[in-house]
């Protein structure tokens, strides 16, 4: 074989087998979890992304759990730059077993339908789902989760709301499938809708009320007015409200479980941070122990300048194949994952922008691990080295 | 000797050199001057501490004097800065060391074409060049053997092609047969004395070893940093 300076420089690289495995093995597991975490981190954002500029959502003032009285509807529907209201109740069942847990929620079936246009539903289906008065529309792949059939009647096992009587099993007829229009609306395939109008003559208590209220406005540019005059509206009520753009409230629902974002920033830091140390001991080493080849190469006319470029070099070959490895790890089993996971959690995906962002990281590691023995390398003095390697 | 092998190739004058051990100076050579022809074979000798391999280094443009000028084939080396000195080391100085220096993870073919990489040349002509310089020591059809599977003879003669390979005036030897028995080293004394007379290499080596000496044209002796006679070898 030819011998050039990336030959050389890989032969280097893989001069002791078994210590550039290992690393390399460590830095791909570390990658690899990068990979998982971005798509834990994009299926959550995605839940975000859906959020429309031009939709509000109004719900009691101090959390979204209180209630709201169904009257708000038309009295929203009159605040000046409102176009559309729609209504939504969390409902929290299961089906058959806690486990099978996914978002279901009591709505009002043609305006929520009109609402959401990223959702796709044939007009028979939609036809149905209004017309059918215990009906419930199901995302595709929630359908395929649990196998479920147009026509089927699905048992949800209720953790909030009782029947009256106190009976927490509901029973639904599956008259339709929605799908979403893009990649981010077919993150929430996972929900289950059905008819307020049952949900409400059938349940326990709070009869008459829902959960959240969204709003279509005319512009983005009304938000502020529009949300600050319904809130208005309902000020020193019984049931005062809190009204801001969908996104915001999206972002606050998932904070409900924690800071996603943080908790993966802080597990990546900890992850990134082992592997400088390891990463960086590897390279250090390995530059250490070649001190006198390294002087062997400047004693032939090899520059300070090009001796640092090959050790740094090196360190970027380690970190991108190690890098490559770990994210090519993450796609070839994030379809299957994403699929095991797809109906009780959607949206997962291995996108560009984490391979630009994962190898940016593997640049940034390598130049940080690279950088002080590459330093040492070029400044090596020829005489000094030699003559260390004769004593 | 041919007109040009009397033109002096190297010029020292006044050249001395301190090396500093904490606050302790130790002068390793004093005001030494030394003139060295155009083909001369030049062996370096001394007790240990003579100054020769400080010496050598500054001929082989590795280190700097802290006095005196040292001129080498018309540039002026003691007033060179690194960056300019690697660069007239690259186009002008082959180095032949006692312990090979070889690189481990390289071929003999590809150790030998490692001096190339810093010229134009495409991969094929730096390929040809090695296989020639691999050929002129004998070592042809072990060219892809890697250092560990050759002996340490044979590891200096790649050595030695390595430092031809791209027709450097002068060849730099510091102590090149200190490792190797009797046989072998005569063997690669004989490659160097092939390398001057018949290739015209100025050729300065540093030995211990009286019988390597015999190989040289000429015979110079140092102790305590100062150059003591110079004598034609036998």
């Amino acid at each position: 074989m030819n011998l050039t300076l990336f030959g050389f420089i890989l032969a280097n690289l893989f001069r002791r087998k078994a210590r550039t495995l290992l690393t390399l093995a460590s830095l791909a597991a570390g990658f690899l979890l990068f990979g998982l975490l971005q798509a834990v981190q994009l299926a959550f954002d995605r839940g975000v992304e859906l959020s429309g500029d031009d939709r509000l959502i109004t719900q009691g003032r101090y959390s979204f759990t209180e209630i709201l009285p169904i009257g708000y509807r038309a009295q929203i529907a009159a605040v000046p730059g409102v176009e559309l209201v729609t209504h939504a109740q969390w409902f929290g069942g299961y089906y058959q077993k806690q486990s099978n847990f996914f978002p279901n929620f009591a709505v009002d079936p043609e305006s929520y339908l009109d609402m959401y246009p990223e959702f796709l539903i044939s007009p028979e289906a939609r036809a149905a789902f209004i017309a059918t008065r215990d009906g419930a529309v199901a995302g595709r792949s929630l359908a395929a989760r649990f196998n479920w059939k147009i026509g089927d009647r699905i048992p949800i096992m209720a953790t909030i709301w009782p029947r009256a009587g106190g009976a927490l099993d509901w029973s639904f007829q599956l008259v339709g499938l929605f799908e979403g229009r893009d990649e981010t609306a077919r993150s929430q395939e996972g929900m289950l809708l059905f008819h307020h109008d049952y949900f409400d003559e059938a349940r326990q208590f709070a009869k008459g009320t829902t959960g959240i209220y969204i709003v279509r406005i005319a512009g983005p540019e009304l938000a502020d007015r529009v949300a600050a005059e319904i809130d208005r509206r309902f000020r020193n009520s019984p049931n005062e409200t809190k009204t801001g753009p969908e996104k915001a409230f999206n972002q606050s629902f998932i904070k409900q479980i924690g800071d996603i974002e943080a908790i993966i920033a802080i597990v990546l830091s900890a992850v990134f941070f082992t592997l400088l140390l390891l990463t960086a001991n590897t390279m250090s080493q390995a530059v250490r122990e070649r001190t006198a080849e390294l002087a062997i190469l400047k004693t032939i006319g090899f520059s300070g300048r090009r001796v640092l470029g090959m050790v740094l070099a090196e360190a970027l070959l380690l970190c991108l194949i190690g890098a490559l490895a770990g994210l090519g790890l993450t796609a070839l089993i994030m379809p299957g994952l994403a699929a095991a996971v797809a109906a009780w959690f959607p949206g997962l995906g291995l996108v560009t922008a984490t391979w630009i962002e994962g190898l940016a990281i593997a640049a940034l590691l390598a130049a940080a691990i690279g950088l002080p023995p590459a330093i040492a390398a070029s400044r090596l003095t020829i005489v000094a080295a030699l003559a260390r390697r004769i004593a | 000797m041919n007109d040009n092998e009397q033109q002096p190739l190297i010029r020292l004058r006044g050249v001395g050199k301190t090396y500093r051990r904490g606050r302790e100076a130790i002068e390793v050579l004093k005001n030494l001057d030394l003139d060295i022809t155009c083909g001369d074979f030049l062996a370096l000798m001394g007790p240990s501490g003579s100054g020769k391999t400080t010496l050598l280094n500054l001929l082989g443009g590795l280190d700097h004097p802290d006095a005196g000028t040292i001129e080498i084939g018309g540039a002026r080396l003691d007033r060179m800065s690194d960056a300019d000195m690697t660069r007239w080391r690259a186009a002008h100085v082959g180095f032949i060391f006692q312990f090979y220096n070889l690189m481990p993870v390289l071929n003999a073919r590809q150790n030998v074409e490692l001096p190339l990489l810093l010229t134009r040349l495409g991969a094929g002509e730096r390929r040809r060049r090695a296989m020639i310089a691999l050929d002129l020591v004998g070592l042809a059809e072990r060219a892809e053997h890697k250092p560990r599977e050759l002996s340490g003879g044979q590891e200096q003669r790649v050595a030695i092609a390595r430092a031809i390979v791209a027709d450097p005036d002068l060849l730099v030897c510091d102590e090149p047969t200190g490792d190797l028995d009797r046989a072998t080293a005569d063997e690669i004394l004989g490659l160097l004395q092939i390398l001057n007379r018949e290739h015209g290499k100025t050729v300065i080596m540093v030995t211990h070893d009286p019988q390597a000496s015999k190989f040289a044209r000429r015979i110079v002796h140092i102790d305590k940093g100062v150059l003591q006679a110079a004598a034609e070898a036998s």
